[in-house]
């Protein structure tokens, strides 16, 4: 074995046991890292006790009655949130059903080998920056593209079928649906990522089965691979309509912000977050206590959504595993 | 089992193992093993797989103290203490016996760093390049990698990072140097090289090392302790089985058992 | 069906077993599929469509009022023309550096608990379920939240409280990402590192977080994007200012403090053409900035060891 002589290099054992700092160091780094996992525990229950605890004289002094009326008085201190509820639920659940069929539908092109890898990553990116875009931005294309884009379309439903109560007043400007369709663009990222990791997860050996027996490409998605898949996609949907839930700015500035319950897609209307985001800032000490009790509902709503939807996906992963 | 095993008597035993129960949770893996480590020796510890030689060799370092459940009832007598007393840090332990493991696992450093590690670990104030250079010789890679210290460690063959992972673990010059299946990861030119290495380093170290190739210890180890399975109470407990120098070990064993295992009847 | 139907047939013309596996397109079957396929490609194609509106809308009016004074420039008051959003950005800047400077050591201590102080104990799962939980957390509410816990405390708007309901936000990310990184760290890589006598302490500060860092500064990476793009949390706990936030001779670090993202919000709402424009040149600003600190962090994800 060639080497060069060693003797007059260095020798003697350096091994020895670590120094008192490395020592207080090691309690200390140790100590700071239990103090960060403890200081999340404590984050959450601020949260809760904070937003909770400010919300108690409005629950005190309203009771449920705040949760189904529909008057907004500041002067004679007669609030009711069943407005901002209703818009709440009823524009994430048209942004479930829009985006949430755009995001399957795009995790299914993306997966199913409609596309040479290198254009798959392509679209994958375009859907990633879909996701970075800035609320705020979207609110913004909202007011001066999409709006005016839909306005004709939306006069000539009015016109023609007012009696369908989706169609039922005509669009002034800011709406449920102009809102609801920015919201599906938020919601669609979501579910096309969480989708795809759901199809992924499916054996190809499904799929071969499928082949195997001579489906079409089709019935092979339609039949075999969704119903493999099925409790990964819904939990992406759970996911996505928590993700709609707990939007803010785009639906602040496209929704309208009237106090109506109406099913009628083209009436302006308010969701729980839009009403925090611009009753707050002027909010005087009668109201706060008041919009401290919508933030809790809003609160229970979306941590009840975001725990089934883990809960679902936890599912879905031992399942997917399981085969 | 019932046959009164006579123990080995080692002449100066630098580690002395005196291990009674092995535990993982409610599983005994090892019983009743009596493993001197003599000084400026290699000794191998072979044995069919499931034996608990790779265990007995990490509880000399206390690094089975990483798996949970893990329990030791016994004792490893070392430089005078009980490395297992509950006043012993096992970090000290692991200063002054040094590991080389089955995969090569070097940190994802430049070759330079992953050697100097220890140094720096140890706070060595000395010309640390010399150590370094001192380190790489001993482990044979010197010359393959002088011209590429700043290379990351990853970025070397199978067989080099093992000399590497060795170089690291000689650079502090522990006392005793522990090696668990080395080479069973490499091809055999690896091999081969690494058990040459071994010859070369046990001029300046104890070594005691795991292997599952017979050839191996024949080659290379001075002291053979032969682990087997016991499944006599119903689950594979390890325990040794007969220990002695090579030669007695291969060519007239004492053990039945231990004649079958080196006639290949069982592995 | 077909094939019974042609096998009958062939079987009259005194034909061998001819077997009908030509192509059918036009068969109800392959019809559907062709049908369902384009369908696809076109949900696909309008998919990508507001993507595109949304980058030439910000291309076209932002970019033409994108300007020196645009980006050095105090906003204008109702009336004014001119004016730009220069303290936007250094508010923006200011309160997403804060924020990372709270979430980024919380988040990364708590990581190195989860992954490799008590992986498996209850605390580390309680603490993950809490992560989880945060992350559906809406941005509104997080600025509820530091409006109580420092709003009300202070008595005044600033800059802390909005990097604060800020840091609430980033921490979940941060955290998941940072143990997800840790963990893909080979064990056989630690086993080495205490197998040459390093403390705990030692395995993580030398060995895991060094190898972990591109996953770790990805995950800051994202998050510190999205932060800077939020708009809600700020609207009520930096509320937004027209001065520079060093401004008479101080940082005015206790006053309320300007950001792009309130500035937009704000100026979008405004019937003056000249504000318009501000808040679409301020929006491409904003976009570029996210879209940069985005693709930063997928060349670091790339750039594994």
């Amino acid at each position: 074995m060639s080497s060069a002589p060693a003797a007059e290099l260095q020798g003697g054992s350096v091994s020895g046991p670590p120094s008192p700092f490395d020592y207080f160091f090691d309690r200390a780094f140790r100590g700071l890292a239990y103090a960060g996992a403890a200081s999340i525990l404590l984050l959450l229950a601020l949260i809760l006790y904070e937003i909770g605890g400010k919300a108690l004289p409005g629950i005190r002094e309203h009771g449920v009655a705040l949760l189904v009326s529909s008057n907004w008085d500041v002067k004679a201190g007669e609030f009711g949130i069943l407005p901002a509820i209703w818009g709440t639920l009823y524009s994430s659940l048209l942004a479930l059903i829009i985006g949430g069929a755009f995001g399957v539908a795009m995790a299914i092109f993306l997966t199913q080998d409609f596309l040479p890898p290198r254009l798959a990553q392509v679209f994958r990116t375009i859907v990633e920056l879909l996701a970075a875009i800035p609320s705020v931005v979207y609110g913004l294309w909202g007011i001066f593209v999409v709006i005016p884009v839909i306005r004709p379309v939306a006069d000539w439903l009015h016109d023609k079928l007012a009696v369908i109560p989706f169609f039922s007043t005509s669009l002034a400007g800011p709406g449920m649906l102009p809102a609801a369709m920015v919201l599906a663009i938020m919601v669609l990222p979501t579910v096309a990522a969480v989708s795809q990791d759901a199809l992924r997860l499916v054996p190809y050996k499904v799929k071969e089965a499928a082949y195997g027996l001579g489906t079409t490409r089709w019935e092979a998605i339609l039949k075999v691979l969704l119903p493999a898949a099925r409790n990964g996609i819904f939990g992406a949907l759970v996911l996505g309509f928590g993700r709609a839930l707990g939007e803010t700015m785009a639906l602040a500035m496209l929704v309208g912000n009237s106090n109506q319950v109406t099913l009628s897609l083209f009436a302006p209307a308010n969701t729980l977050a839009a009403l925090l985001a611009l009753n707050f800032p002027e909010a005087g000490p009668k109201e706060i206590p008041v919009l401290m009790y919508a933030a809790l509902v809003l609160l229970a709503i979306t941590l009840l959504v975001n725990i089934a939807g883990s809960a679902i996906m936890v599912l879905a992963g031992r399942q997917g595993g399981a085969r | 089992m019932a046959a009164v095993l006579q123990e080995f008597h080692a002449s100066s035993a630098i580690i002395d193992c005196k291990l009674e129960r092995l535990f993982y949770s409610d599983f005994l893996a090892v019983r009743n093993s009596h493993v001197p480590i003599e000084k400026g020796k290699i000794t191998g510890f072979i044995g069919p797989s499931g034996c608990g030689k790779s265990t007995v060799l990490r509880s000399l370092n206390r690094m089975n103290d990483l798996i949970a459940g893990f329990r030791f009832e016994g004792h490893v007598h070392f430089q005078g203490k009980d490395v297992y007393a509950k006043s012993v840090d096992p970090v000290v332990v692991r200063r002054y016996i040094g590991m080389v493991f089955q995969q090569p696992n070097p940190f994802s450093m430049n070759i330079y760093d992953n050697v100097a590690f220890g140094l720096r670990l140890n706070r060595f104030k000395g010309n640390l390049g010399e150590r370094v250079e001192k380190a790489l010789r001993s482990a044979a890679l010197w010359d393959e990698v002088k011209d590429k210290l700043k290379k990351s460690g990853l970025s070397l063959s199978g067989g080099q990072q093992q000399r590497l992972c060795i170089a690291r673990a000689v650079a502090t010059e522990p006392t005793v140097l522990l090696m668990d299946e080395p080479c069973s990861a490499l091809d055999p030119i690896a091999t081969r090289r690494i058990e040459e290495l071994m010859l070369e380093l046990r001029k300046q170290y104890t070594i005691a090392l795991v292997t599952h190739n017979m050839q191996q210890a024949i080659r290379v180890a001075d002291v053979t302790a032969f682990f087997s399975v016991d499944i006599s109470q119903g689950s594979r407990t390890g325990y040794l089985v007969e220990m002695g120098p090579t030669k007695q070990i291969f060519e007239n064993p004492r053990e039945d058992l231990t004649k079958q295992y080196v006639r290949g009847e069982f592995s | 069906m077909n094939a019974v139907v042609s096998r009958a047939e062939a079987a009259a013309r005194n034909e061998p077993d001819a077997l009908p596996i030509e192509r059918q397109p036009w068969e109800a079957r392959s019809l559907t599929s062709t049908f369902l396929s384009a369908l696809v490609w076109v949900m696909a194609v309008i998919a990508a469509i507001p993507l595109f509106s949304v980058l030439y809308m910000l291309a076209v009016k932002g970019g033409s009022r994108l300007s020196w004074e645009a980006l050095t420039s105090l906003p204008p008051a109702g009336f004014e023309m001119g004016g730009g959003f220069g303290n936007a950005i250094v508010g923006t800047i200011a309160m997403v550096g804060i924020a990372a400077g709270i979430s980024v050591p919380v988040g990364i201590l708590c990581a190195v608990f989860l992954s490799e102080l008590g992986p498996e104990s209850r605390t580390a799962n309680a603490v993950r379920f809490a992560a989880k939980t945060l992350t559906g957390f809406p941005s509104i509410l997080a600025g509820v939240f530091a409006y109580a816990m420092v709003v009300l405390l202070t008595g005044h708007y600033s800059a802390p409280a909005g990097g604060l309901a800020l840091a609430v936000l980033m921490v979940p990310t941060v955290i998941l990402t940072a143990e997800e990184a840790m963990r893909m760290v080979p064990k056989i890589m630690k086993d080495a590192a205490y197998g040459i006598g390093c403390t705990r302490t030692q395995v993580v500060l030398k060995v895991v977080l060094p190898t972990a860092m591109p996953g770790v500064l990805t995950g800051v990476m994202l998050a510190v994007a999205r932060a800077a793009g939020e708009t809600a949390p700020l609207l009520f706990t930096a509320l937004f200012s027209s001065y520079w936030l060093y401004h008479e001779g101080e940082w005015a670090f206790g006053q309320p403090t300007a950001s792009l993202a309130v500035l937009i919000f704000n100026f979008s709402g405004m019937p003056f053409e000249n504000q318009i424009e501000l808040a679409w040149a301020a929006s491409l600003i904003l976009v570029l900035l996210v879209l940069v600190v985005n693709l930063t962090s997928r060349f670091i994800a790339h750039r594994r060891v």
